[in-house]
């Protein structure tokens, strides 16, 4: 019953989900079951792609839930995502054991050239695999959760909370480019070679983890749903267009925010916690202010406000980025910086924006009046 | 075993921890008859004095109209009430007991006081049911928002308002397409959503057409007596239309009160609105 | 080699040494002329195979007092003297299409050419190297030049020989000039403190007292280490105190100064930015890259005059306004004007901007760093006294923030632009109706914000690698200066600047750079926290929007 509120009036998101599951079943066929040599295999280097940018859609929709919903443009979601990225990275870390280049039973091998003597007490657990996916979400949470209770409390909003989300983005990959934090510095954490026993290697953990991703997008997209069909999502909308007003109406705001912005950061981790064993590395770059502007530029492509443009967006974007750096490799920025300027002025609706008016007009005009435009 | 409820008593979260109390428990006392008090209220901003100790009471049931020239006060007078802004000097009670300077702007809501904005300000994205659904006086904390399904009693009252404002024809229709009166009149309907004890009406027809005037003035008459109405208003006929007793806001202090006779005839009055 | 003198040489100087010194003290006394001969003897004897032989030419020829002499003592040092085979006569060597072309060490007139088997190089050891050195010192002392007698006086520091303190005693009486005369009493009380006499090494000591020179530190620590009279001792340990504490402060000024630099960096690079976003409201991510911009434009303008760096930064910062200036303008004709108002759409729009402008520069000239010159009166420091010195690029740096920053504020508060300005900041609707172009206004306010940042980047030039990513590393700091000091306000830019220079360098000697900045950057995150309009706020009705 919930699954039907929540699907009900989403085209697109039928339709999303729906791909996806097509996807989902066919891309891991194509690869285990047909030979190399059929023109109809696709490759584990496909896959692993694929599923890379699945990790991506589901931290674009955790920047749609928050920046189209209610109104936060976040540049801190990157961190987010490499928070739970490192996590995942530790644990991955630890699996290593003594295969590693200098074979102490414990430590990694950063901390064996550091010559440190014993692990660091954050670094304790992470041997885990529950541990260090419940980290991949808890932390990141809590991040939020410290952050977005001090900035929502003292009304930081707009442009104020974007500059900040980004200087405390910066803030972390500054120090995480420190070797002294214990997370391998400048290199970051890679290596990897097994995850819960399976060889990261192989071409069945690379579909397990493809199909991993599939389902957390699935899952993640529906629970986001859930909230923006909820009374919540629409309390939500009403911050983002009349703050004050909700105020007024005696919303709590800051609570509001606080728990959106949390949960969407949670599920930022998770992308990222799904995203280091398929690329096999995690380091600071993936906290740089470029990355978190970057992924925010998925959303507009694919249309604020929507979920499933989020998860078109980011697909799209990145299967651009990965054909232009392969083919052109100096347009690449160009490309993507003529999309900020070209999104944000041509298509502040995206995709998903052009889509709606391609269906009313080929509909004659209904009674109800034409939605006023989104603003940011 | 009275030990044990005293104990028990004793350790109760919200009288460990005064931010856990909740403020909604308090009863409204209205045993004198007035709903609001504001004693001595001055605020200034960069040195300009906006509210110059000020004192204003409304009673309980009263529809009170409150007018004065640009730069009076009449809106920092809302924004003190409803705790957007906070005065240098002063008290503002809410009946007997509420201190209204203790508390957020979500609080005051929370209490019944409801506020109408002088630009209206609805949900554009939303539907004009949906406004009033939001509007609802109910519980607006986190999880209890999330969960929330609607019950044949609120849709009843839904629909009781929205004959009230007359939007029946318009429930699904986004209330930014609304014309300008709908949505001051949504506006207002909002307000009785939340069920207010007292409604602050910042400029309700600026903009309106005479038809849509009556049909407010109207509306706030028949709100008179239940609820407790203030009403700040430039245009003066609608002000004669609906008012029974007047305050004349002047340089952030109260300059004359009374019924709109007695007002129009006060010389001073006379001397701020024509002018030196 | 620099000169160590321990104790047992300071006890027993060598006897050559006497023999130099004490024809030093007496150069005043006897007629040059009557030593004439006995330097053209010392002058073959220098070509002798004996060291000792050479080291009694060396006190010879430096007692002489021949203003010649010194050449050709320099010369010995540096291994440039040569000996001619046939005469034995001391020579001067420079290689020619014949093999060598000579000159007298003495005179400096030609020889002619000769062949290599013609000379010999005169070879010195160690031991004559620091005779040599104190030799050459000691004549300098002499010199008419005040420079050349500073750098003497400074060689001779820590020197322990009597003979050399009489010298220097010698050239202290008569000195003039009070540079030197400080350092010859510094030597002069440095001497002392090797004195058999405790009395003497006491005055030594109380002469050393707030002197900052690290050879008067240097010199009581060591006296702390082998002293035993009580009264020096303690005379040591009071005077070395204050040393100490003065060397302190001095530390402290350095750490300011260079906390002001830096800050005068964050300034520079920040007061475009106060323009665009705190008076405009403009969200420009293309900042940092409009700096970027204008160190290019530094890196262009010394490529089209070589011969003149000196003269090249005079021309950069017009030329970097106008460049980035220009870019400005058209990027808000182009773009931003469409975004008034929608912020966080401003945002990514010029973001995207900062990505196309990175990406052109790496395409048309490098993705590498390119070289910037410093102009010669950029090099270089001001000593303010031995412990301290400013150097001159980060000193004409601040200056040249607080310039920029005063011109700004000139412009906002007293030209018709800058009133322009603020009432289309304040009420743009007001503003058009009283007749104010305000598009016209909007453009030229940018053009100005971004002119400034170029001129930011001629000066960031100086500092730092000029390289396509460089505007990435001020962005981020620029925005915390602005939203710090309070947007809107051009002083609270400033103070946070500078505060927050200071704020990073007083924390680095404990925390390292890194750390330091990330520091300072939660420290703002939870300042705006506190205070959502910074410093400085601007309060008022307008402000709550």
């Amino acid at each position: 019953m919930g699954l039907v509120r929540v699907t009900r009036d989403d085209k697109g998101g039928q339709a999303m989900l729906a791909i996806l599951m097509i996807v989902a079943v066919v891309v891991p066929l194509l690869n285990l079951a047909v030979p190399a040599s059929s023109p109809w295999h696709v490759s584990t280097y496909t896959v692993t792609l694929l599923g890379k940018y699945l990790t991506y859609a589901l931290l674009a929709v955790a920047v749609d839930l928050v920046w189209g919903y209610l109104g936060i443009l976040s540049l801190g979601h990157a961190a987010f995502f490499g928070l739970g990225g490192y996590a995942m990275g530790m644990y991955l870390m630890r699996q290593i054991g003594d295969r590693g280049v200098y074979g102490h039973p414990v430590l990694p091998d950063f901390m064996v050239f550091l010559n440190w003597q014993e692990l660091p007490w954050f670094w304790h657990g992470f041997d885990l695999f529950w541990f260090a996916a419940l980290m991949a979400i808890l932390v990141p949470g809590a991040l939020a959760f410290v952050f977005g209770y001090l900035a929502f409390r003292s009304r930081v909003t707009g442009v104020y909370l974007s500059i900040m989300t980004q200087a405390l983005t910066y803030a972390l990959m500054l120090a995480f480019f420190r070797n002294e934090m214990g997370f391998g510095g400048n290199n970051g954490l890679t290596d990897f070679k097994d995850m819960l026993g399976f060889d990261l290697t192989s071409d069945a953990t690379r579909v397990g983890l493809f199909l991993a991703s599939a389902l957390a997008l699935a899952l993640g997209y529906l629970a986001c749903r859930f909230i923006v069909t909820s009374r919540l999502g629409r309390v939500a909308v009403a911050i983002r267009d009349a703050e004050a007003r909700t105020r007024f109406l005696g919303y709590r705001v800051d609570r509001v925010k606080l728990a959106l912005f949390t949960f969407s950061a949670m599920l930022a981790g998770v992308a990222g916690a799904l995203y280091v064993p398929q690329v096999g590395i995690i380091n600071p770059g993936e906290l740089s202010p470029l990355n978190s502007i970057e992924l925010v530029i998925w959303v507009a492509v694919g249309g604020r406000a929507t979920l499933y443009g989020a998860v078109i967006g980011a697909i799209l974007v990145n299967y651009g980025k990965t054909y232009f750096t392969g083919a052109f490799p100096e347009a690449w920025l160009f490309a993507l910086g003529a999309l900020f300027v070209v999104v944000t002025l041509f298509l502040p609706r995206g995709i998903a924006g052009v889509v709606g008016m391609l269906r009313t007009w080929r509909r004659p005009r209904s009674s109800n009046g034409s939605q006023p435009e989104a603003r940011g | 075993m009275k030990a044990v409820g005293q104990l028990r008593e004793s350790m109760r979260k919200d009288r460990q921890w005064s931010f856990m109390y909740s403020l909604l428990d308090v009863e409204l006392d209205l045993s004198l008859g007035v709903i609001l008090y504001l004693e001595g209220v001055s605020v200034s901003f960069d040195g300009f004095k906006a509210i110059d100790n000020l004192s204003f009471y409304v009673n309980a049931g009263e529809l009170r109209c409150v007018i004065g020239p640009n730069g009076a006060g009449k809106t920092t007078m809302m924004d003190i009430i409803t705790g957007k802004t906070r005065p240098d000097t002063g008290s503002a009670y809410f009946g007997r007991t509420i201190d209204l300077l203790r508390l957020s702007e979500p609080e005051i809501a929370a209490l019944g006081i409801g506020r109408k904005f002088q630009k209206p300000t609805v949900f554009e994205h939303h539907s004009v049911f949906e406004n009033l659904e939001l509007a609802m006086a109910g519980d607006k904390r986190v999880f209890p928002t999330l969960f929330a399904r609607l019950t044949g009693e609120q849709r009843d009252r839904i629909h009781e308002v929205l004959g009230i404002i007359g939007l029946q024809g318009q429930t699904q229709r986004a209330a930014g397409a609304l014309s300008h009166g709908q949505k001051q009149w949504l506006e207002i309907g909002m307000l009785l959503m939340q069920d207010p004890h007292l409604l602050l009406v910042d400029e309700p027809v600026a903009g309106m057409t005479h038809q849509e005037m009556d049909r407010t003035a109207e509306l706030l008459l028949s709100l008179e007596g239940r609820h407790s109405v203030v009403v700040v208003e430039h245009d003066m006929d609608f002000v004669r239309s609906i008012a029974k007793r007047v305050t004349v806001l002047h340089q952030g202090s109260v300059l004359a009160e009374g019924s709109m006779d007695e007002v129009q005839n006060d010389p001073r009055v006379v001397e701020v609105y024509l002018g030196e | 080699m620099p000169m160590s003198p321990t104790r047992t040489q300071r006890r027993a100087p060598s006897p050559s040494w006497h023999g130099l010194l004490w024809g030093l003290v007496l150069l005043a006394l006897i007629p040059l002329n009557s030593l004439a001969d006995a330097l053209d003897a010392a002058l073959i004897d220098l070509s002798d195979r004996s060291f000792e032989v050479k080291q009694a030419a060396v006190e010879v020829i430096a007692v002489s007092g021949d203003p010649r002499a010194l050449k050709v003592l320099e010369a010995l040092l540096d291994g440039d003297l040569y000996a001619r085979t046939s005469d034995r006569r001391p020579v001067l060597a420079a290689a020619s299409p014949a093999g060598f072309r000579l000159r007298d060490a003495l005179e400096g007139t030609d020889l002619g050419e000769a062949d290599r088997r013609d000379i010999r190089k005169i070879t010195i050891n160690n031991r004559m190297r620091t005779q040599l050195r104190s030799a050459i010192a000691a004549l300098t002392l002499a010199s008419p030049d005040a420079v050349l007698r500073l750098s003497a006086a400074r060689e001779l520091l820590g020197d322990p020989d009597p003979l050399v303190v009489e010298a220097i005693r010698a050239q202290f009486e008569r000195e003039e000039d009070k540079q030197v005369r400080d350092s010859l009493a510094l030597a002069l009380a440095l001497a002392s403190l090797r004195d058999e006499d405790p009395e003497a090494r006491l005055s030594g000591v109380s002469a050393l007292a707030g002197s900052l020179d690290p050879s008067a530190r240097n010199a009581l620590t060591r006296l702390l280490g082998e002293e035993t009279d009580p009264h020096v001792r303690a005379g040591a340990q009071r005077v070395l105190a204050g040393i100490e504490q003065k060397l302190k402060l001095n530390a402290a000024a350095e750490t300011l100064f260079f906390g002001l630099s830096l800050g005068s960096v964050l300034v520079l690079a920040a007061i475009g930015l106060a323009i665009t976003f705190g008076v405009m409201g403009v969200i420009n991510m293309a900042h940092g890259e409009l700096i970027m911009i204008g160190a290019y434009s530094t890196y262009l303008v010394q490529q089209a005059m070589p011969g003149l760096i000196d003269y090249s930064l005079f021309v950069a910062i017009p030329a970097a306004f106008l460049i980035a200036g220009l870019l400005g303008v058209l990027i808000e004709r182009t773009v931003i004007r469409f975004l008034y108002g929608r912020p966080l759409e401003t945002l990514l729009a010029t973001f995207g901007i900062s990505l196309i402008l990175q990406q052109l520069v790496r395409t048309t000239i490098s993705a590498q760093n390119v070289a910037v010159q410093n102009p010669s009166w950029m090099s270089g420091a001001l000593q303010i006294n031995p412990a301290l010195a400013l150097t001159y690029s980060r000193l004409y740096i601040l200056v040249f923030a607080l310039l920029v920053f005063l011109a700004l504020l000139l412009i906002l508060k007293r030209t018709a632009l800058g009133l322009q300005v603020r009432a289309v900041s304040q009420n743009r609707s007001m503003a058009r109706a009283l007749g104010v172009r305000s598009a016209r206004v909007d453009a030229l306010t940018f053009g100005l914000g971004a002119g400034v940042a170029g001129v930011a980047g001629v000066a960031l030039s100086q500092l730092t690698n000029v390289g396509p990513n460089m505007g990435q590393a001020y962005i981020i700091d620029s925005f915390m200066v602005v939203v710090f000091g309070g947007v809107g306000n051009l002083w609270g830019t400033l103070v946070a600047g500078l505060t927050l220079g200071v704020a990073n360098k007083l924390m680095e000697p404990w925390a390292g750079a890194v750390l330091a900045k990330i520091l300072v950057l939660v420290f703002i995150i939870l300042f705006i926290q506190k205070r959502p309009r910074g410093l400085f706020p601007q309060r008022g009705r307008a402000a709550d929007g």
